[in-house]
């Protein structure tokens, strides 16, 4: 089998039917804007199209701005989708569900229909997107063969190579790097079955867990692990815990492998290189580094190349390297974002924001931590000068260019920002500008 | 206690106090837990709190999701898979509340 939905095997020659009937639905173009929310379609999804030498883009976030810039990036794209109600700017292909029992008056399955594609090594598989600082996402190559290496790499390292065939379900979405790894490839590269479905409220998460057979995987982040585990709802056993896209505290993970009587390990990572590095943090603060994996210091900062990864990336994080390889984390280059896994720069941020009519300037911040928050995220906030704008449209003229986990909280309306003499805003003049200044929030 | 009952038997009934009351304090909640940029009262019954309107995303609403375990002993489920339509609006999160609260 190679998937679960809600419970119930899907087998593969199911699997191969849904792929090949796809394939002969798909019109003619190159591209294949994999938009499927629900991670089973988005497989059948990313089969067809690497059976038909399509390639397919996972965009980073679904904002209309993003869909665009996407389409204009490849102009024969068209976007496959499982949602009939999403506007869209571009040409849309519905992904039909067939589930078990539904009439197939169109296509009976045919012998043919359970042939297995062989696909290429050297075939360019997907592009995935990080915002980049002009306001253009930023593509990066994934070519079959590296990223089927980085598979069974990550498998070998995880212990999902032991021969047993591992149920995984995974809160975060398949077109997300840690995503796409751990729940989709992992399941096509090494004979394991993902779980449909993903999950969002903790009781949800742990019903779902306890449906799956043993061994099972729980492939989450920080803040799902956190909600979960602070909500009340007793999570069922499981075989193993992965966690990725942000700094886990260590009590959270100590936490997570008493409730869940199993083991934790954590993944270090980017869509540039995709995983490179684990830990178990309860054990170590340690990372270990994947074989054929080097890491450089150079003058901006460490630069990962080697092993799997297809262009040499500068690395979003201060290193300190331990032994050839090992390293430990100090933390984000300090323009940097990360909410909930989704990445972004004050820079890029910054940029969006003074480009919205009426906003004379502005600028995005760290803010201080939110007391009393369940789910431990941190947002920006942002200072803005915009005397013509109110608060309404200018998050409304923001959400269009920036994901929504980035609207800035709070977003302060001042007379000037604090530069200095050089053009430059200090942190600590911006933090304290936002304490003496009343947010956009009525009394 | 009969009050409450009476909600129960009627989950979607939304002219009685109960309900009127139990929306101020679930907006004061949202509010709060969010640090929003709006007052509780500035959320209209049947504004779409997820995305447009409101403008809340995922995190928040597993944030709302746990605060509303712990103050009403509910704990949210989305058993078609859409993990918004309970955040359709106010009046539906309260009712959903009202429904299913156990203190």
């Amino acid at each position: 089998m190679i998937a679960y939905r809600a419970g119930v095997p899907v087998l593969v020659s199911q699997f191969l039917a849904d792929a090949h009937r796809l394939m002969r639905s798909f019109p003619v173009c190159t591209h294949v804007l994999n938009a499927c929310t629900d991670r089973y379609h988005f497989t059948v999804g990313l089969a067809a199209a690497l059976a038909t030498g399509r390639v397919s883009l996972l965009p980073s976030s679904q904002a209309p701005q993003t869909m665009q810039q996407l389409g204009a990036f490849a102009p024969d794209t068209i976007c496959l989708t499982d949602e009939t109600d999403v506007s869209m700017v571009l040409p849309r292909l519905l992904y039909r569900c067939q589930s078990p029992g539904a009439s197939r008056d169109d296509v009976p399955a045919t012998a043919a229909m359970r042939d297995v594609p062989r696909v290429d090594e050297a075939q360019l598989a997907a592009y995935v997107f990080t915002s980049g600082s002009t306001g253009t996402p930023l593509p990066y190559r994934k070519t079959f063969g590296p990223l089927l290496r980085c598979m069974r790499e990550g498998a070998r390292r995880l212990g999902l190579a032991d021969g047993a065939r591992w149920a995984i379900l995974a809160t975060v979405p398949p077109q997300h790097m840690y995503g796409f790894e751990t729940s989709v490839l992992f399941a096509l590269a090494c004979g394991h079955a993902l779980c449909a479905e993903r999950p969002f409220y903790p009781a949800d998460i742990a019903a779902a867990l306890a449906r799956l057979p043993r061994p099972r995987a729980f492939i989450t982040t920080p803040v799902h692990l956190r909600a979960l585990l602070g909500s009340g709802v007793e999570p069922p056993a499981v075989d193993l815990v992965v966690c990725s896209t942000a700094p886990l505290a260590q009590q959270l993970a100590a936490e997570a492998e008493r409730r869940f009587d199993t083991r934790l390990l954590e993944i270090y990572g980017s869509t540039e290189t995709g995983q490179i590095a684990i830990r178990r943090p309860t054990h170590t603060a340690e990372w270990q580094l994947w074989s054929g994996v080097s890491l450089e210091l150079e003058a901006e900062g460490t630069r990962a190349r080697g092993g799997h990864i297809e262009q040499p990336t500068l690395l979003p994080d201060v290193l300190e390297m331990t032994g050839p390889e090992s390293f430990l984390l100090h933390g984000r280059v300090s323009d940097l974002v990360n909410i909930a896994g989704k990445r972004s720069s004050l820079a890029y941020l910054n940029h969006q924001l003074n480009s919205i009519p009426g906003v004379e300037d502005g600028a995005f911040f760290h803010a201080p931590e939110p007391c009393g928050s369940h789910t431990g995220v941190t947002r920006v906030a942002a200072c803005v000068v915009a005397p013509a704008l109110d608060a309404a449209r200018l998050l409304e003229a923001l959400r269009e260019r920036i994901d929504a986990v980035f609207l800035p909280r709070p977003l302060l309306f001042v007379a000037r920002l604090p530069r200095n003499d050089t053009g430059k805003l200090p942190l600590a003049a911006l933090q304290s500008l936002a304490a003496q200044t009343k947010s956009a929030a009525p009394a | 206690m009969s009050d409450q009952a009476a909600s129960l038997r009627h989950p979607s009934a939304t002219g009685n106090a109960d309900a009127d009351t139990l929306s101020a304090e679930v907006a004061g909640l949202i509010v709060q837990a969010l640090n929003l940029e709006v007052a509780p009262t500035q959320i209209a019954p049947d504004q779409p709190l997820y995305g447009e309107g409101l403008g809340l995303d995922s995190i928040d609403i597993l944030e709302i999701a746990l605060v509303v375990s712990k103050k009403y002993g509910v704990q949210l489920r989305a058993d078609s898979g859409e993990n918004t339509r309970i955040f359709g609006s106010l009046r539906q999160l309260v009712d959903y509340i009202i429904a299913h609260r156990t203190k």
